[in-house]
């Protein structure tokens, strides 16, 4: 058993911040590991890991201020050598396994907190990410939820560091830096300040964070980070989808319809997904979930974020029912006016930014969907045609992926068939 | 080079544990008494009384013994044996002190202390009573732990004369129960002795200047307290202000003013029970230019007064005037001194009232409670349903909880009933660790106990009272 212990980082050094931890009990570490981020007035510092050895115990909490140099941080145990106390509790943020029956949540719901540390819905004995009992009393672990404040984050000033009601009403809720300090996941935001990055204060102005921005920073963090991803792009002729929409729209002129060429591109989608029902997949923990409806989720840009109203059974819809549904959705999602059931539990998601004159892009995946398609903009190209140079109209897709359920062929299948129906778009009629 | 590392003035329930404190933490130190170890306290106030109290209390119970089934013939009691047992107690515990001086290798100096300029503390200059003089000094701290004693209002003639107008000393130590008795002062101290001698026999009345009985307790407290004393006897005269108290006769006569009338009362002895003023002469401590406010020495959270190297601590620093508030603050002020301070905890200071029935609370009454501007939720119990105070005969008396009704935070607990005093720390232990209603109501209390009501009177709070 080896006792890490508090570094002194300079000469003059007699306490610091141990601001972040890399490691957690149960780890494995190796020498020259960077395993903890130290704080003093002055700078902040890397630990290195001087022995090798299993993490038994994270003795200092994150966040915790004041600690004294050789104070022992935290605890290691050889290799082989047996633990000496039960292993502590599990992580809490083992896979982030999506929701299994589909309803999971788009990109504007509220996920479950992935940071085990926040306040459960019990004021039960709050846990600290390295899964370490956090000795709050009562009192504070009530206030502490009824205020969002993460006790992972709050410095106890009680007995053996203990957090009492003081602590927690001297905290900041929410958002507050020490918290993202201990639980840097959730926003994905960096745990120092601008300032301590070089940006001095009062050069910028902040924007505080709407419930839309951290439901985005948290999702898109959590799923660009855990899910395995691949693009694939394909070059696709549209010229004889437009002259489609010409034909469509002249017929559906007398019930007041027009057609966009996005309605079209959903519809597209949603004929590819029950070509190619793979692709309309989600990983869960249990299984891969292969959805019965194509249930198309369109990104649509709104003041202050994005949402993703959804066409449900988009597979089963006309062109007509499929443009009016999304005008009146796209419409109230400008508002914010969208019922919960009206975005979230989509299956598949479509973005366009095809009007912006983007070439190219690719999406990140909105969880638990397992693709998203990325449109570009629809632009005349040189094409080569049987030998010769010719002129079409050409935009470039690219199919993001969750590779756990969606493999390269699949993808590739599904992006063949998409081409395939925008290209001739009679055979969506097959 | 100081003769010790910590100087505490005042052998009393402050000082001396304040002594043992800074002894176990390796810091030579001194104390200096100028009666007897132990204080106010274990001589003159908390314990002796309780060994009278309890005398008074089992001769009342003689006098219902067919309540129990059972019959004495003639109780009588012998009124210089039930001093003496309390003397014998006194010092009993007065010698116990000593011998945890001795343990701890704490010099005890028999002698009344003065302060003079020196650094890194004052100097102490003590008039031996062995006679001579001694100057002694400290290195890391003079703690002044001189305690209290009964105020007195001249003006109003309540002054003790030591025969027919005393104090809780005289009280203490009379030769006969008086006949007749007013007691001038409801709260802890006069009640005790109100309680006490009514036990004996002696007619009582208690005089008290604020609109009720027990002023700084609980009203719902104050209303039961008072009706339950009645029903023992006791007579009240309260929102009376003492105009006069003087001797006359054999006896005392006092004048007092209440609801716009004068009225005289006569009775063969008066006790003064007005309160408590700090004891700030004769230390040197205006030439110090210690910061005094009303008889009381100004203190820091730590006990540290405003001349580096002075602290004060208990009575003499200012209410509440107890004995556990005292010790409390002692251990606290040494580990200050030395270094050693754990982190603060803010801790609520229990009271307690000797009385029969017992008064004891913690925390907020229900009126502060408002007056901070919470939203409460309050919960009462009744003993006269509770299986074990029935089975006792103790069936006096309630206990009632105030809750802030947004955090679930105890806020405060009131109690009145037979032995409430021993139950009322486990409100200040639920206080202290900032327990919420939810761990009280989840608390297993065990049967039957009459702390069954301190249970009851939490779920009340939430309307889930089960036994009533």
């Amino acid at each position: 058993m080896v006792d890490i212990l508090m570094p002194a980082l300079s000469p003059t050094m007699e306490e610091g911040k141990l601001a972040k931890w890399n490691i957690k009990a149960g780890d494995t570490v190796k020498s020259g590991q960077i395993i903890a981020e130290i704080e003093t007035d002055k700078a902040t510092m890397e630990v290195e890991a001087v022995d090798e050895g299993v993490v038994e115990a994270i003795l200092v909490p994150e966040g915790s201020e004041g600690v004294k140099v050789n104070a022992p941080i935290a605890r290691l145990r050889g290799e082989g050598e047996a633990a000496s106390a039960p292993p502590p509790p599990a992580k809490a943020e083992a896979a982030p396994a999506p929701k299994a029956n589909g309803n999971g949540a788009a990109a504007a719901s509220p996920a479950p907190a992935p940071a085990p540390a926040a306040a459960g819905p019990a004021p039960a004995a709050p846990r600290a990410a390295d899964g370490a009992r956090i000795f709050a009393s009562p009192l504070a672990r009530r206030i502490a939820k009824e205020r969002g404040v993460d006790l992972s984050g709050v410095k106890g000033s009680g007995p053996h560091g203990r957090i009492v009601r003081a602590d927690v009403e001297g905290a900041k809720p929410g958002a507050a830096p020490r918290s993202a300090a201990a639980a840097p996941a959730p926003s994905g935001a960096s745990s120092k300040s601008l300032a301590q990055l070089g940006i001095p204060d009062g050069s910028y102005t902040l924007v505080p964070l709407d419930g839309m921005r951290k439901t985005i920073a948290r999702r898109l963090t959590d799923s660009f980070r855990d899910i395995p991803h691949f693009p694939l792009s394909i070059d696709i002729e549209i010229d004889r989808m437009l002259e489609a929409r010409v034909k469509i729209n002249a017929a559906l002129e007398s019930q007041g319809v027009k057609v966009s060429v996005n309605d079209i591109l959903i519809k597209a989608c949603a004929q590819a997904l029950k070509a190619v029902p793979e692709a309309n997949a989600s990983f869960t923990a249990e299984g891969i979930a292969l959805h019965h409806h194509a249930d198309v989720a369109v990104a649509v840009a709104i003041e202050g974020g994005l949402i993703t109203p959804i066409i449900r059974a988009a597979e089963t819809r006309t062109l007509a029912d499929i443009s009016k549904a999304m005008k009146d959705l796209a419409a109230r999602a400008r508002d914010r006016k969208l019922k919960p059931e009206e975005f979230q539990g989509g299956t598949f998601s479509l973005s366009n930014l095809g009007m912006f004159g983007i070439k190219s892009f690719a999406s990140i995946i909105n969880e638990p969907q397992g693709c998203i398609l990325s449109v570009g903009a629809g632009e005349q190209r040189p094409v080569v045609r049987g030998g010769q140079l010719a002129v079409a109209t050409v935009m470039t897709v690219t199919l993001t992926c969750d590779h756990r359920v969606v493999d390269g062929s699949i993808g590739a299948k599904w992006v063949q068939a998409f081409k395939g129906f925008v290209e001739d778009p009679v055979t969506m009629l097959a | 080079m100081s003769d010790f590392d910590i100087i505490v003035i005042g052998a009393g329930p402050g000082g001396y544990v304040a002594a043992i404190r800074a002894a176990q933490l390796g810091l030579k130190t001194a104390i200096i008494e100028r009666e007897n170890l132990g204080g106010i306290c274990l001589n003159w106030g908390c314990i002796p009384t309780k060994a009278l109290l309890k005398s008074g209390e089992v001769f009342e119970k003689l006098g219902h013994l067919e309540d129990y089934g059972l019959a004495a013939e003639k109780p009588s009691y012998d009124f210089t044996k039930v001093i003496a047992r309390s003397r014998g107690v006194a010092k009993q515990l007065s010698s116990g002190i000593a011998f945890l001086m001795k343990k701890h290798k704490i010099e005890v100096i028999d002698g009344t202390a003065k302060l003079e300029k020196g650094t890194p503390a004052p100097k102490v200059v003590v008039a031996l009573k062995a006679g001579g003089s001694r100057t002694v000094t400290a290195a890391k701290g003079v703690i002044v732990a001189t305690g209290a004693r009964a105020r007195v209002i001249p003006a109003a003639g309540l002054v003790p004369d030591g025969e027919f107008i005393w104090t809780y000393r005289e009280a203490m130590v009379p030769t006969l129960a008086p006949k007749s008795l007013v007691v001038v002062g409801s709260g802890a101290i006069g009640l005790e002795f109100a309680s006490f001698y009514r036990a004996l026999g002696s007619e009582v009345t208690v005089i008290e200047a604020m609109p009720r009985i027990l002023p700084v307790e609980d009203e719902d407290i104050s209303a039961a307290a008072q009706k339950a004393f009645e029903k023992r006897g006791l007579k009240f005269r309260v929102g009376a202000k003492v105009s006069k108290l003087s001797k006359e006769g054999n006896g005392v006569s006092i004048a007092f003013d209440v609801g716009g009338k004068s009225e005289t009362l006569k009775a063969d002895r008066a006790i003064v029970a007005v309160g408590i003023d700090g004891n700030v002469e004769n230390l040197g401590l205006e030439a110090l230019g210690v910061k005094i406010d009303r008889g009381h020495i100004v203190n820091d959270k730590h006990g540290a007064t405003n001349v580096p190297g002075l602290y004060a601590i208990g009575d003499v620093a200012g209410p509440p005037w107890l004995a556990h508030k005292a010790s409390h603050e002692g251990v606290h002020c040494i580990e200050h001194i030395a270094g050693k301070g754990g982190p603060d905890v803010d801790a609520p200071i229990p009271g307690c009232t000797y009385t029969q029935p017992q008064i004891a609370s913690v925390g907020l009454t229900e009126a502060q409670a408002k007056e901070k501007g919470f939203e409460l939720k309050v919960g009462r119990f009744p003993f006269k349903v509770n299986g074990k105070a029935i089975a006792a005969g103790d069936t006096d008396g309630f206990i009632k909880t105030v809750f802030d009704a947004k955090t679930g935070a105890l806020l405060g607990a009131h109690m009145m009933g037979a032995e409430v005093t021993e139950m009322i720390q486990g409100f200040a232990l639920a206080m202290t660790l900032e327990a919420t209603e939810a761990e009280i109501m989840a608390t297993v209390f065990p049967h039957p106990t009459m702390s069954e009501a301190m249970h009851e009177a939490v779920l009340d709070a939430y309307g889930k009272a089960l036994h009533i």
